[in-house]
């Protein structure tokens, strides 16, 4: 018999047991929902961890004032200015030497404009090492050097979100803008870096701290009011570094041995490791859930089709009399269980990306669906169908025609 | 010399019931022309239906013989006995033994699937089958929504479709009324009437009478085995129908006389 007729048939099958072929795809949706999410959290997990290494490298520390995150007697978290340029000063004499460089940072979300559009964008005051430590180049012009970057200079260089926001296709290079209303000259495009946890990598503005106290802040202060990265020279030095740059700190503001830190000390890689571990655990448990799952869905197919073997005994015996062959019979049952499967895949592949789209900002990581995860997925759910089909559609094909046309439901 | 079309050699069929052996056939010898009509007669249990579904190869025997069309069927794999049956056997069993939930063309056209029939054929088909049934225009109708007869009618059109030469009907007639009986046996001596070869299972004598030859059962015997000429069942229906209208109008007749 054709194959488009024998799917036909096994539709139409299904669908005069609407609820009972519903019920049993549950089994096969959840199955298939888990292993799509497993996937696609896994995915997105490792995605952020390649993410945190790619902007800032797997040696980059970040140190930012305030208290550590304990509420009480520090009223606020980070509320307090605590850090100094005095030192950032010190941490840049070299006195660590396992650190390399020591950036400090500041930002805010601002307006900025061109001639013919603005947009708002959040705008970053820093050192020329910045782009070191970022690894980040500039495609067109050239980022600051270090002369530029310690001077008060108005220039800027701006991400290509920015670039293509502000000028459209024409070159921004020797442009002149206007950031909270005061006019910078564009000297630099940056590399495309694409979408990060945090949003779009590429809608920023760089330009010299000094110039960014001036113009977009109080004007210059004691304090920093921002974050440091501290790179360092070489992998496997964060613990030290972090010890080292703690009891420097903690000297320079006279902390007494049971006074919390008034500074906070990040390891990227390691809180991207940390979560990555956290993912992978989560990723065990949905692989157990999508495996059992799977197991009951299978079963679930296999008790049904038996049932529906059972119940359609006179029918079979009826096919056979009018010359059906055994591999008529079994094909018919076989496609049957497939066709289940594959609506259950389906149903499942739509709650697995649901799931996973979930996860995905409840984590903060970028949401990930590679087109190899639902063929993945297509492919158990089709395995499912064929092996535990198999049994029940042999059952029905071994039938003997007159035993079948005599069976009274 | 083509071979007959059926030819049957000392043919049993034992049951085992628990520890007791049911012999339902003991040795049955038949030989089979094409285009003869066949009736096979017999007490309950005589093993009418065993014979029929063994010459249908619905059934094996457990000793003896069989060929159809000169083949030997007891080498027979499923697969090709599967094809005997849908190429040279239409059945009519007295159960009607439709698919439910299914319209009378789709159960018309299910035998052309497997013999790998392309749907718009499949389609004309099966609608001719109906038609020469009697059938037109009930093509959607589910065998709920049709009478007996109109369901008998369906299985017959089914047993047409694959234009197989054999139509093998064991009580086609069991479950309907004399008048319906009638109709069917006239569609079945027809298809007769176009070269085909009939068998069927009656314990009724009145049906039997239908056919050119008699064979009669009795546990597991051919105890008799007679030709005789047919009863031609359009006449019988058209006897009927008059005798029936005449009743009808004497009826009237009566009703009118008291009214008045
Ligand atoms: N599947 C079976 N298992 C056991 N015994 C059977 C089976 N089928 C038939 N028999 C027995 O074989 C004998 C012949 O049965 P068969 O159905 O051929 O009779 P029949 O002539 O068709 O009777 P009826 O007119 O009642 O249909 C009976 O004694 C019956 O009980
Ligand atoms: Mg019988």
């Amino acid at each position: 018999m054709n194959i488009f007729t024998t799917f036909k048939l096994a539709v139409r099958a299904l669908w005069r047991n609407k609820v009972r072929t519903f019920l049993t795809m549950l089994g096969i949706v959840f199955g298939i929902g888990a292993v799509i999410a497993m996937v696609a959290s896994g995915q997105g997990a490792q995605a952020q961890v390649k993410e945190v290494f790619n902007s800032l490298g797997t040696n980059v520390l970040i140190l930012s004032g305030g208290a550590q995150r304990s509420f009480g007697a520090s009223g606020g978290a980070g509320s307090r200015q605590s850090l100094t340029w005095d030192d950032i000063a010190a941490l840049q004499s070299g006195e660590i030497p396992t650190i390399k460089y020591v950036v400090p940072t500041m930002s805010t979300r601002t307006q900025v404009a061109s001639e013919e559009s603005n947009w708002q964008t959040s705008v970053t005051g820093t050192i020329s090492t910045w782009f070191t430590v970022r690894n980040w180049e500039a495609t067109q012009g050239a980022v600051f050097d270090e002369d530029t970057g310690n001077s008060s200079a108005k220039v800027a260089v701006i991400g290509q979100t920015v670039a293509t926001q502000l000028f459209a296709s024409a070159s921004p290079i020797g442009q002149a803008i206007r950031i909270n209303g005061q006019p910078f000259e564009v000297i630099g495009v940056l590399a495309v870096k694409g979408q990060g946890p945090r949003g779009d990598n590429d809608d920023i503005i760089i330009i010299p701290i000094k110039t960014y106290q001036q113009k977009l802040d109080k004007g210059l202060a004691k304090y920093l009011k921002g974050e440091v990265l501290i790179s360092m020279v070489e992998d496997g030095q964060a613990e030290t570094t972090m010890a080292k740059v703690s009891a420097l700190l903690r000297d320079r503001h006279k902390l007494d041995a049971n006074d919390e830190d008034d500074f906070r000390i990040r390891n990227p890689a390691e809180f991207a490791k940390a979560q990555q571990d956290s993912t992978e655990r989560i990723a065990t448990l949905l692989a157990l859930v999508a495996a059992v799952s799977l197991l009951i869905g299978g079963i679930g197919v296999m008790n049904i089709m038996r049932v529906s073997v059972i119940e359609r005994t006179r029918e079979i015996g009826i096919r056979m009399a009018v010359g059906a062959k055994p591999i008529d019979v079994m094909t018919q049952f076989l496609v049957e269980s497939l066709v289940l499967a594959a609506i259950g895949g389906l149903l499942g592949l739509a709650l697995g990306y649901g799931a996973a789209q979930y996860m995905a900002s409840y984590f903060g990581w970028k949401f990930f669906f590679p087109a190899a995860t639902a063929g993945i997925a297509f492919a158990v759910a089709g395995g499912v169908g064929v092996g535990f089909g198999l049994y029940p559609a042999i059952r029905a094909a071994q039938l003997d025609p007159i035993t079948a046309l005599r069976y009274e439901s | 010399m083509a071979p007959p079309l059926i030819e049957m050699q000392d043919i049993s069929r034992t049951y085992v019931m628990g520890d007791n052996l049911v012999h339902a056939l003991r040795g049955v010898d038949l030989t089979i022309e094409t285009g003869s009509s066949v009736a096979i007669m017999g007490t309950s249990g005589s093993g009418k239906s065993t014979l029929m579904n063994i010459m249908g190869c619905l059934d094996q025997p457990t000793r003896g013989s069989y060929r159809i069309n000169g083949k030997n069927v007891g080498v027979m794999s499923k697969s090709q006995l599967a094809d005997i049956r849908g190429r040279m056997i239409g059945f009519v069993f007295q159960s009607f033994n439709l698919l439910s939930r299914t319209s009378a063309l789709e159960n018309v056209e299910m035998p052309l699937m497997y013999q790998g029939v392309s749907g718009g054929k499949r389609h004309e088909r099966a609608m001719a089958a109906l038609e020469a049934v009697g059938l037109k225009g009930r093509e959607d109708h589910h065998p709920s929504q049709l009478s007996g007869g109109q369901q008998q009618r369906v299985a017959i059109a089914r047993a047409l479709v694959c234009e197989a030469p054999i139509i093998m009907a064991d009580e086609p007639t069991g479950a309907l009324d004399t008048k319906t009986s009638f109709e069917v046996m006239g569609i079945l001596q027809g298809l007769v009437a176009q070269g085909k070869t009939l068998i069927i299972v009656t314990h009724e004598a009145d049906i039997a009478g239908y056919a050119s030859r008699v064979i009669t059962l009795r546990d597991g015997l051919i105890i008799e085995d007679k030709a005789q000429a047919p009863v031609d069942a359009a006449k019988e229906l058209a006897r009927v129908t008059a005798e029936k209208e005449a009743a009808d109008r004497a009826l009237a007749a009566r009703k009118g006389e008291r009214a008045s």
